[in-house]
């Protein structure tokens, strides 16, 4: 590593431009398709294909001056300030549909109910005044525009265990930090395939549940507030850990490929700091979604 | 005076210079370049907007085009010209005055850049679609929103798509304020431009992924059966307001911030005196940049809260003239028996501290419940939010760009014409929306194409205002380009009381500024 004596600044490069036009390419392609566009869906996957190629182009040209020694300690600051301050972002996405599932539960299906603001502004009483307030609510305030479902997901069943397998891949991911600081390969990767392996089967069981829920108990996103913020809430985490899973992969396959030193090894804690922040939200999930 | 000059400098050539950029001068003046522009495409909406109010009655364009501009000028000038503006002036500045070699993760820096012509070429391209564009207001509130047509869906990805662009010059700017700073330069040395443009980061990266949120909600909505904001499945459409203004409030001040420490930098100059306040300055805009979380829902008094709600957001609201008032006396303070000239960044601000201040007094107003009964969506709330966005952001950036211009160009501006753009601007603007603060308190509703009679006259004298004003900014265009192109050589401390490690640079700034972290000395750290 250079000192910090000398500043770095990268050379230029085209993967930002690359990246905007193929984030472009996408949204065009996702707006003609909810329009029902001929040929959306070409668009898309063009689209997704060039957020595939700026991503694998983007990291490749990181990951060869990492490698070439050509970052300082300051740069590292900076990716990882950088990854910090990401992740606090996805916090506060992810903050604005809790807020959703706060704001039903506490105001809005009891005001609907006729409790409270619901009882001044006369909403029960002139538009549905023979709905009862309720969580889950599986009846809705006008169930004819609604799907309506038998059950919902209990929490001490699927989401107990995939609990339990995502603390677990937190301690795993952990071990195998352990392991790196220590140079111990064989251990490093042992455990990161532990994780892994964690990671996707939480999803592979996550959309079990799915299956299991609109197939058996017909709870779609279309099943009024509950399905609605159980859907999205879980929808985007189930995404994250995916993509997080993926990451994960990489950072395996870059570790076998002995890219990481015992000392400098950011990409990893970056991963590391992710899949951190998925385990979290998705203890709010299990105990605001599933449980309370 | 010593300089810290750089022997030697090269920039790339051709379009790759500007395509591929990692230099956070180049990328600055893509932003600032992109910002005008974006500045005369939402002008020339309100210029439709001026045109179709200059008299009662339906003249020019049809009410849902009408709506549109509306719609579409708050959006440009939002996320299109003052944004990106205050992002730019932070690309050139920031590094020049903390020592810094350039952004702390400028590949980065070039994405957020361009992702705005390709996000409002997302945005504008509705204008020409089915339905046209969104017309239901800036604010997108369901279920109004939820009935535009084909440019629905680009609406949202388009929010999302800047969205992106902001949190990533937010991370940028925040990483570069707390890794890249020369030896010497600490936290509370910092020129207080640096501080307000940390302090807005924080907010961006805060409030933007709440509007990513909220949007991706009437997305559902729209097209995947949820019911966030549909009552009749135990949503709330009122509970899209709270969600937005979570964002929007904050949205306020990250507009509002740069402003304040653009003002605390020309005044001293000017005032030949030191800021007044540091400390109290920066603690202040610490504390509306947190108020700003806790009063979101004085925007939507008369939507139906509880009434402990109306009140905690009524007082909340309040607390936050506490802070401002601070700023406004400190900027007063600096002034108070300082040797003073009057020079065209200095006139823009202590226009601005004038104007941005009846704003914040129409602020006030607006932010008491009872009273705000009357004021709601009326023309009085129009002309509270252009007191601080136009005479109040907009001045700021325009004293920014005199301000800094020289040390661009390496030219002076030309600073005769430069003083009667500002006397055009701030009569003209005054002119402009001064009487929509009597159009609103007699009753005339916002957003609306066609108006009763008695409003005939303050509507025609506003409208006058509106086009001096937008005719003025022409001025502005041809007195950059002039300075750009050649001049008087500006010295390297361009102002003779101008404070800060910028003044130590060669004018023009070089491509390249520090290549090893400078050595400063206690001049250079002066206020």
């Amino acid at each position: 590593m250079a000192g910090k004596d000398i500043y770095y600044v990268p050379h230029g490069s085209k993967w930002p431009l690359v990246g905007s036009l193929a984030l472009f390419t996408t949204f065009i392609g996702g707006g003609m398709l909810l329009n029902s566009a001929p040929g959306a869906k070409y668009v898309l996957l063009l689209g997704a294909a060039a957020i595939v190629y700026m991503f694998a182009g983007w990291f490749a040209e990181v990951i060869a001056e990492s490698i070439g020694g050509k970052y300082s300690k300051q740069v590292d600051t900076s990716f990882r300030m950088g990854m910090g301050w990401f992740i606090f972002s996805e916090v506060m996405f992810f903050a604005a549909f809790f807020g959703a599932l706060y704001y039903a539960r506490v105001f809005s299906i009891p005001w609907l109910g006729g409790e409270g603001n619901g009882g001044i502004n006369g909403t029960h009483e002139f538009l549905w005044s023979s709905f009862q307030a309720s969580w889950p609510m599986n009846v809705m305030p006008d169930p004819s525009k609604f799907t309506q479902y038998s059950d919902v997901i209990p929490a001490w069943g699927v989401p107990a265990v995939n609990t339990a397998i995502l603390l677990t891949s937190g301690l795993t991911v952990t071990f195998a930090h352990w392991a790196l600081k220590n140079a111990e390969r064989a251990k490093l990767s042992f455990w990161l395939f532990a994780t892994v392996a964690l990671g996707f089967i939480f999803v592979f069981l996550q959309a079990e549940e799915y299956a299991h829920a609109m197939g058996d108990l017909n709870l779609t996103l279309n099943s009024g507030i509950y399905g609605s913020t159980f859907y999205m809430l879980t929808g985007f985490h189930g995404f994250h850990v995916t993509m997080g899973a993926v990451m994960l992969l990489i950072i395996l396959l870059r570790c076998l490929k002995g890219h990481f030193s015992n000392k400098d090894h950011f990409a990893f804690e970056a991963v590391a700091w992710y899949w951190h922040f998925v385990d979290v939200v998705w203890l709010g999930l299990f105990i605001f979604v599933y449980w309370v | 005076m010593s300089t810290l000059a750089h022997e030697h400098d090269h920039a790339p050539s051709g379009l790759k210079r500007w395509l591929c950029s990692t230099n956070h001068k180049d990328i600055g003046t893509l932003y600032l370049i992109f910002a005008l522009t974006m500045f005369f495409v939402g002008g020339a909406m309100a210029m439709v907007i001026r045109a179709e109010l200059f008299e009662p009655g339906l003249q020019y364009v049809d009410p849902q085009f009408y709506n549109s501009m509306v719609t579409v000028h708050a959006l440009v000038m939002i996320f299109g010209a003052v944004m990106p503006a205050g992002v730019g002036l932070a690309n050139w500045m920031i590094p020049l005055m903390i020592g810094a070699p350039d952004m702390a993760l400028p590949r980065m820096n070039n994405m957020s850049f361009w992702i705005l012509p390709f996000g409002f070429a997302l945005l504008l391209s509705t204008l020409f679609m089915d339905g046209g564009a969104p017309a239901g207001g800036w604010t997108m509130y369901p279920p109004l929103v939820l009935q535009t047509g084909d440019a629905f869906p680009f609406l949202i990805f388009a929010v999302h798509f800047l969205g992106i662009s902001s949190i990533m010059g937010a991370i940028n700017i925040i990483a570069t304020v707390f890794n890249m700073r020369a030896p010497g330069m600490t936290l509370m040395k910092m020129p207080l431009f640096v501080w307000t443009w940390v302090i807005t980061s924080f907010l961006l990266i805060a409030s933007l992924p709440v509007l990513a949120g909220a949007v991706t909600m009437l997305l559902t909505d729209k097209y995947f059966g949820t019911s966030f904001f549909d009552a009749a499945g135990g949503g709330d459409p009122v509970m899209f307001q709270h969600i937005f203004w979570f964002f929007g409030h904050p949205e306020v001040y990250i507009l509002a911030l740069p402003a304040f420490g653009i003002i605390s930098q020309v005044i001293p100059a000017f005032a030949r005196k030191p800021l007044f306040g540091y400390a109290s300055m920066v603690y202040a805009t610490a504390s509306i940049a947190l108020l700003s979380f806790v009063v979101w829902a004085h925007h939507m008094f008369t939507v139906g809260m509880p009434l402990k709600g109306e009140l905690f957001f009524m007082y909340a609201t309040m607390l936050i003239a506490v802070p401002t008032g601070v700023k406004v006396f400190n900027w007063m303070a600096t002034m108070w028996r300082g040797a003073m000239t009057f020079e065209t960044p200095m006139l823009f601000a202590i226009a601005f501290v004038i104007l941005f201040t009846i704003g914040g007094f129409s602020g006030v107003m607006l932010g008491m419940t009872p009273v705000d009964f009357q004021y709601h969506d009326t023309y009085f709330v129009v002309a509270h939010f252009h007191y601080v966005l136009l005479t109040g952001a907009v001045f700021a950036l325009m004293s920014a760009v005199y301000y800094w211009l020289p040390k661009w160009t390496g030219y002076m501006y030309d600073e005769k014409l430069g003083k009667i753009h500002f006397w055009l601007s701030a009569i003209s603007s005054n002119v402009l929306f001064f009487p929509q603060h009597f159009l609103g308190l007699a009753g005339m509703p916002r957003r609306i194409p066609d108006y009763n009679i008695q409003f005939a006259d303050f509507n025609m004298i506003s409208s006058i205002g509106g086009f001096a004003y937008g005719l003025s900014q022409l001025l502005f265009v041809y007195i950059v380009i002039k300075c750009a192109l050649g001049g008087k050589k500006a010295k390297d401390r361009v102002w003779e009381g101008a404070k800060g490690l910028e003044w130590y640079v060669p004018s023009p700034a070089p491509h390249h500024t520090f290549e090893t972290p400078p050595k400063l000395t206690k001049e250079m750290l002066e206020h």
